[in-house]
């Protein structure tokens, strides 16, 4: 039976692809923000382009904060990809054309400006894979498709030496800093980059992610 | 190692086929844009470009549908430009499956529209294209600058080109597809004092496009100051090959996909 997958469908750009690339590596795609059926999949796809705010609002019109936390206090994957990896973190530095939204904090630290010659960062960047990755397995050396202007760019989550074993696997990249590219932490689980965009070497890490469901 | 220069192929989609004929041998159908767009990912294009030169609006639908058999079957970025005017077409594009969306002579008629673009759906889906040829007198005496032109080069405006893309870059353009109108179709190289000229103006990447007629022209553009170089027929008439053009650029120093 291959593995179920919603994405959250929230208004935000661009899901056809995203859609797609995952029906690609086999699994079941559907599109949609009702709760029975996010609660219920395998493995749930938080997309995200466009304005950090605007994106957490969307998120909060159809409830997204409450089942991501009632995946995740379940132990239910969940998969943010761009700004949907960025409002895991506490919030973000962006302007606000409306109201300033904090971000739902499963991971200290703050999106901050790229600081490079030219912003969006926008194309093929190699990653540097942190030890461990089970997401990166076959694709370490390929570069994925990045296009944005904000980042994690410090990694202020602390670990303790008792909880060492279950500490998040932090992949990072460089344009004209180093920022966070991914972060693979038990359900939880974040690329910067689109790998629905980022052609062969995309498919086989979101392959990777499909199999671990 | 560092983000790669963008290689992007851009196709003329005319009603849902593609005009100025492709020459693929191993094409069934060289007129879709769907099977022409698969067999470019195959051969390694970093990114798509579709110009929607169709005149008639109520052909709309049709580039929608291009664009949505493409977004489910390639799995790398699309631009798609030609006729947007409104936040409404960039919506419908998006919806259908494009990535960014490119905006010419709207824009120059209404600036407000790179911001209200941006304000909704963020800078960087938007890709202005600018059109641009070198002043000249009305004798054709060069005068020196650059200018900008609509309805595919045209209409001149009276209107200083890399001004313009500084404005627009403020406004909230994510890119800008650099289009010299007079090195386009030479295949004497890119015209790299406008790049050069644009790029000083500008923080925003820069696409170069226009001249490419050979592999040895498309470093010289991104040492001008191109993040990304953008050619046409000599990729669809077999001329180049994408794995040609990457190797020069390699060769050359240049890091590529």
């Amino acid at each position: 039976m291959s593995a179920s997958v919603v994405v959250l469908d929230y208004g935000s750009g661009n899901v056809r692809s995203a859609v797609r690339a995952l029906e690609r590596v086999g699994a079941r795609v559907e599109l949609t923000a009702a709760a029975d059926a996010v609660l219920a999949a395998d493995g749930l796809v938080v997309p995200g382009v466009g304005n950090f705010h605007a994106c957490m609002a969307g998120l909060r019109a159809v409830n997204g904060p409450y089942l991501i936390d009632r995946r995740l206090a379940g132990s239910r994957p969940v998969l943010g990809v761009c700004v949907g990896m960025q409002v895991l973190f506490d919030g973000s530095t962006e302007p606000s054309t409306g109201p300033s939204e904090p971000g739902l904090g499963e991971w200290p630290g703050t999106v901050t400006r790229l600081d490079a010659p030219v912003v969006p960062h926008m194309g093929w960047s190699p990653v540097r894979p942190g030890a461990g990755s089970r997401l990166f397995a076959g694709v370490e050396d390929q570069r994925f498709y990045f296009v944005h202007s904000y980042a994690v760019q410090q990694w202020s989550l602390e670990v303790t030496e008792a909880f060492a074993a279950v500490a998040p696997v932090v992949t990072w990249a460089t344009h004209g800093s180093d920022f966070v590219a991914a972060v693979e932490n038990g359900p939880l689980t974040a690329t910067q980059f689109h790998p629905e965009k980022s052609g062969d070497a995309g498919a086989h890490l979101l392959e990777n992610w499909v199999r671990s469901l | 190692m560092t983000v790669a220069t963008r290689v992007i192929a851009c196709l003329d989609v005319d009603a849902g086929r593609v005009v100025k004929g492709v020459n693929f041998a191993n094409l069934r159908d060289a007129g879709d844009p769907v099977e022409l767009a698969r067999s470019y990912d195959a051969q390694g294009i970093d990114e798509l470009t579709f110009l929607d030169v169709t005149a008639s609006s109520g052909r709309r639908e049709t580039t929608y549908d291009v664009v949505r058999r493409t977004a489910e079957q390639v799995f790398i970025p699309l631009t798609v430009g030609g006729g947007v005017r409104t936040v409404a077409d960039v919506d419908a594009l998006l919806r259908a499956g494009a990535d960014k969306v490119g905006v010419n002579t709207a824009a120059i008629a209404r600036p407000e529209l790179i911001a209200e673009i941006a304000d909704r759906f963020g800078a960087q889906v938007l890709v202005l294209s600018a059109d641009v040829r070198r002043r000249r007198g009305p004798d054709g005496q060069a005068l020196g600058g650059f200018v900008m032109t609509t309805h595919g080069g045209q209409v001149a405006v009276d209107l200083d080109a890399v001004q313009w893309c500084a404005r627009a870059a403020e406004l909230g353009a994510g890119e800008i597809l650099l289009n010299s109108m007079d090195a386009d179709g030479t295949k004497d190289g890119f015209d790299l004092e406008l790049i050069a000229a644009v790029r000083a103006e500008v923080a925003i990447p820069v696409i170069a496009s226009g001249g490419a007629g050979a592999v040895e022209h498309f470093a010289p553009a991104v040492r001008a100051g191109a993040d990304a170089v953008l050619a046409a027929s000599v990729f669809h008439f077999g001329e180049l090959t994408v794995a040609a053009v990457k190797a020069a650029l390699r060769a050359d120093g240049v890091e590529v996909r």
